[in-house]
């Protein structure tokens, strides 16, 4: 056999969320994007097989093609969100309702704060979090980055603690990787960074950290060609993870050659690059 | 005024009238909607899509009739 043929690719674990099995570790958002051909196309492209839904209120005049047209049900698996809910109670209702639309468990638990910062609420996350897994959801939290949160989201049973990188469709990727780092210490389930990923790099540096996974939707949808960006954040996703799984050097003040100290032609036999008699 | 073989019901924050007697299922179909695609909330309950064509509307019922739509 030639040694210098190899063929080894990487394995990874898939993603388990709740009762789900997930191959992507990117979840993608399907708002925003120009036509809904544009969606299906940037999907497929990113390589997700989870993507994200809203419930919105029908509209009442008549013959619109519904987003569901547009997604292959056998190749992706729905997560409705409560986005746009600023309590608890509405949150529940919209989670209620998008379980019966689906007839699925899976739901992105969003309890908003505010419309200009759309920063989570944590006391009505929290509070519509214990109702929802109570009622046996599988809920995945959108949440501050505040680790002790994270904590007490796993501890009542949520399926995923999915902490904000940084603002919703702010695009400044992950503010507070320190955070990040922290919350994945302290608890087991998988943490998805949710939100702020502006280009591919954040979605790599997020993997980086060692995160679960990462959802995106504005990065793509708004990105000049989003079929060429959502290339982009399939390969970064990978790259990440795979970055993470090998472990990265430490980081060092001093060079630390690559190529062998000794041999340099020249000096004396024995000699070191650069020493100087 | 709503004549006697009409009630008015409140839909997605609209006043509506509808026949006394009608039904979720009919409500549904009467608004051109593909019944799979929607779901419904009658005074901050689910109904149930089982149960639409036998649940009537009544007066003063509050409906969310909801859909999927794309986000993040």
């Amino acid at each position: 056999m030639n040694p210098a043929t190899s063929s080894t690719e990487p394995v990874d674990a898939p993603l388990v969320v709740g009762r789900t099995t997930l191959r992507s570790r990117l979840l993608v958002g399907t708002g925003k994007y120009a036509t809904n051909e544009l969606m299906r196309d940037a999907l497929a492209l990113s390589g997700t097989d989870c993507v994200t839904v809203a419930v919105r209120r029908v509209n009442l005049g008549r013959g619109e093609p519904s987003l569901l047209d547009y997604i292959d049900r056998s190749r992706y698996q729905i997560l409705p969100n409560t986005a746009g809910c600023y309590d608890a109670k509405t949150a529940i209702r919209t989670a209620e309702l998008a379980r019966e639309l689906l007839g699925s468990t899976w739901v992105k638990l969003e309890v908003l704060g505010d419309p200009r910062t759309l920063l989570p609420d944590p006391i009505g996350t929290l509070e519509a979090a214990r109702e929802l897994v109570a009622q046996g959801f599988d809920v995945l939290c959108y949440c501050s980055d505040d680790p002790r949160l994270g904590v007490r989201l796993a501890e009542i049973g949520v399926a995923s603690v999915m902490p904000a990188g940084s603002p919703i469709g702010s695009g400044q990727g992950v503010l507070n990787p320190n955070a990040i780092r922290i919350l994945l210490e302290l608890i087991d389930k998988p943490v998805i960074v949710d939100a702020g990923v502006g280009t591919a790099s954040d979605v790599a540096a997020a993997m980086e950290l060692g995160v679960a996974g990462v959802l995106l939707n504005s990065a793509v949808a708004l990105a000049r060609d989003p079929l060429r960006m959502a290339a982009a954040m399939r390969d970064a996703c990978r790259a990440g993870r795979n970055a993470f799984l090998a472990g990265r050097i430490e980081r060092r003040l001093y060079a630390n050659a690559s190529s062998p100290l000794e041999g340099v032609i020249g000096g004396a036999a024995g000699g070191v690059l650069g020493a100087k008699a | 005024m709503t004549a006697p073989s009409q009630i008015e019901f409140v839909l997605n924050g609209e006043r509506r009238v509808a026949p006394a007697g009608a039904t979720l299922a009919q409500l549904i179909t009467e608004l051109g909607l593909r019944s799979e695609l929607v779901a419904v909330e009658c005074n901050g309950a689910v109904v149930r899509r089982a149960e639409h064509a036998q649940r009537r509307l009544a007066a003063g019922d509050v409906l969310e009739l909801v859909t999927l739509v794309g986000g993040g």
